[in-house]
């Protein structure tokens, strides 16, 4: 059994609890591994949590938002609790992040060859001149036809698709042990998504990086993840090998997602919306956790 | 040095028929051009050439007062609720709206009730109609653009992505809510999307557009099991259905790239 590179245990996350008001739990006990090399789907509708797991991994919550229980173990230390400086060292080299939209992640003032030689000299350690290198070899890695053209472009000047690949590039760049994926195709067309979805599988499959690939899409799970998570309310509500938790999903949130969600190849009234006793339920299951644990989030 | 900018065809040469009470999908990619001939079909834009007939009337060179008599029963719907409804009134006076410019529904306390009747139609609590934008879901303001197209009582809706950006949960009641509203009402729709899975749901007849123009079209159900043009088999084959299946990820596409975008 391969030693985990991201091992998740009983993360409780919680915003508010000054003065006389209660803390709103955001994350309850959320539990997750992520081995050697894997791709791990992270699936959930909004407010369910996803974006506060990657924030929680990247000490990045809102303001206000705290860990107030539980581990996130990479490499040997806890992320949840090691000095700033320590955690910067790792990011962006060790675990990396691919942004949902590049467009506000990529400096628009700033030559692509400024955007990734920043990044390159920062973690890597290397000179100008090498990281200009780096960074065409990099750009022909992620496909772009003409590097040498494009590294000096601004961010407006190049496609959707484009911007997406650089960002990937940027990821990948240090071979990182963690992937975050951040919902990276959503504001891509679905041929190219299916580029960027290949460009993912193959570097991460060539450096061995693990994946944790957020997602409210059952599709993307299904064709890049070999396991998956299910979030609702910041519980997990399954998890497991994507084929079974697809084909034979044990839990009722699970089974009504997919009934929830449209498919080409099926006829129109397959479609089901999510029973609403389910949701009241789990919201119910929801309050009687924190009830039962409010030391959790002090 | 400066002069007028070159013509750019942004939908080139399009035949469409739309008959009533038929929904048809208008599919395509970004740059397809789908939006712009949706907004071609409510007014928003002036055609460059060709002819638009609406129920037997011609509106191609139409300007805003031959137009206006069709805006009752022409509507849009939008993508983003957020910026289409005015964020600094309320749902009942975004309601009203329509109903005072056309003097429809005579006084007040009739338009007042005529909101209350569209608030209900979508599904929402008459208590919405005291609330602002902002303090709304996604779903609901959705809801809220579908209500206020429905305010006239149009036989016409173009909707524009309207259901892009939402959950599967709230996606899935818009879906079946139009679904129930179109029987209902007996409207004919232009659903514009993007997304093929939405619109097998909705739409019994599809377009495909690329580049400015339609390259297929017909029945829905047919289209997607035996699609004739080569983009509209790229287009199918990029979808990622849920389920597991080794390869889809490494397989080429049917169409050559022309660039990698």
């Amino acid at each position: 059994m391969t030693a985990s590179v991201l091992n998740i245990s009983d993360l409780h996350v919680a915003i508010g609890g000054h003065g006389r008001s209660a803390p709103i739990p955001l994350l309850r006990g959320v539990g997750l591994t992520i081995g050697a090399g894997e791709v791990r789907g992270l699936v959930g509708e909004s407010g369910a949590g996803k974006s506060m797991i990657a924030r929680s991994i990247f000490g990045l919550l809102p303001g206000g938002a705290r860990i107030t229980r539980g581990h996130i173990l990479f490499e040997g230390r806890d992320l949840a609790h090691i000095p700033e400086s320590e955690r910067r060292r790792l990011l962006g080299a060790r675990i990396a992040l691919i942004p949902q939209d590049p467009m506000t992640s990529l400096n628009p003032v700033k030559r692509i060859s400024e955007q990734m030689g920043t990044v390159l000299r920062l973690k890597m350690n290397l000179d100008r001149k090498v990281a200009r290198e780096r960074a065409l070899e990099l750009l022909a890695e992620v496909a772009i036809r003409d590097p040498r053209r494009v590294i000096d472009l601004y961010p407006h000047e190049l496609s959707g698709g484009m911007r997406q690949r650089i960002l990937i590039a940027i990821a990948f760049s240090c071979a990182p042990r963690l992937v975050i994926a951040d919902e990276p195709t959503t504001a891509l067309d679905v041929t190219v998504q299916r580029q960027i979805l290949r460009l993912i599988h193959d570097l991460q499959h060539r450096l061995g990086s693990a994946v944790l690939f957020v997602t409210h899409n059952f599709g993307l799970v299904a064709k890049l993840c070999q396991s998956v998570t299910v979030l609702y309310a910041g519980r997990v509500m399954e998890d497991g090998a994507t084929a079974t938790v697809l084909e034979s999903p044990r839990h009722a949130y699970t089974r009504a997602l997919l009934s929830a969600t449209p498919r080409l190849d099926r006829p129109a009234d397959a479609l089901s919306p999510l029973p609403r006793a389910l949701i009241e339920e789990l919201i119910a299951e929801a309050h009687a956790y924190d009830a039962a644990n409010r030391a959790a989030y002090a | 040095m400066f002069g007028p900018a070159p013509l750019l065809e942004i939908v080139k040469g399009v035949d469409l028929d739309i008959a009533r009470g038929v929904a048809l999908g208008l599919v395509g990619e970004s740059g397809s051009g789908k939006t712009t001939l949706g907004r071609t079909l409510v007014g928003l834009v002036k055609p460059a050439g060709g002819k638009l007939v609406y129920d037997g009337i011609d509106i191609t060179d139409a300007d805003e007062q031959r137009f206006r008599p069709l805006r009752a029963r022409i509507q849009m719907i939008f993508q983003d609720p957020q910026s289409s409804l005015n964020p600094r009134l309320t749902i009942g006076s975004i309601l009203a709206r329509p109903l005072e410019v056309f003097g429809k529904f005579g006084n007040p306390e009739g338009r007042r009730r005529r909101a209350r009747e569209l608030i209900d139609i979508v599904g929402l609590p008459a208590s919405v109609l005291n609330r602002y934008p902002h303090e709304l879901s996604g779903g609901q303001r959705q809801r809220v653009g579908i209500a206020r197209a429905l305010a006239l009582e149009p036989e016409f809706i173009v909707a524009d992505e309207i259901v892009s950006g939402l959950d599967v949960s709230t996606q899935a009641q818009i879906l079946l809510l139009l679904r129930s509203l179109r029987d209902e009402f007996n409207l004919t729709l232009l659903f514009i999307a993007h997304d093929l899975s939405v619109v097998r749901v909705l739409c019994d007849r599809v377009a495909v557009m690329s580049a400015g123009e339609i390259v297929e079209r017909g029945d829905t159900a047919a289209v997607f099991s035996a699609p004739q043009h080569p983009y509209t088999r790229e287009l199918l084959d990029s979808v990622p259905l849920p389920d597991v299946e080794d390869g889809w990820i490494d397989a080429r596409p049917a169409a050559p790239e022309a660039t990698v975008s």
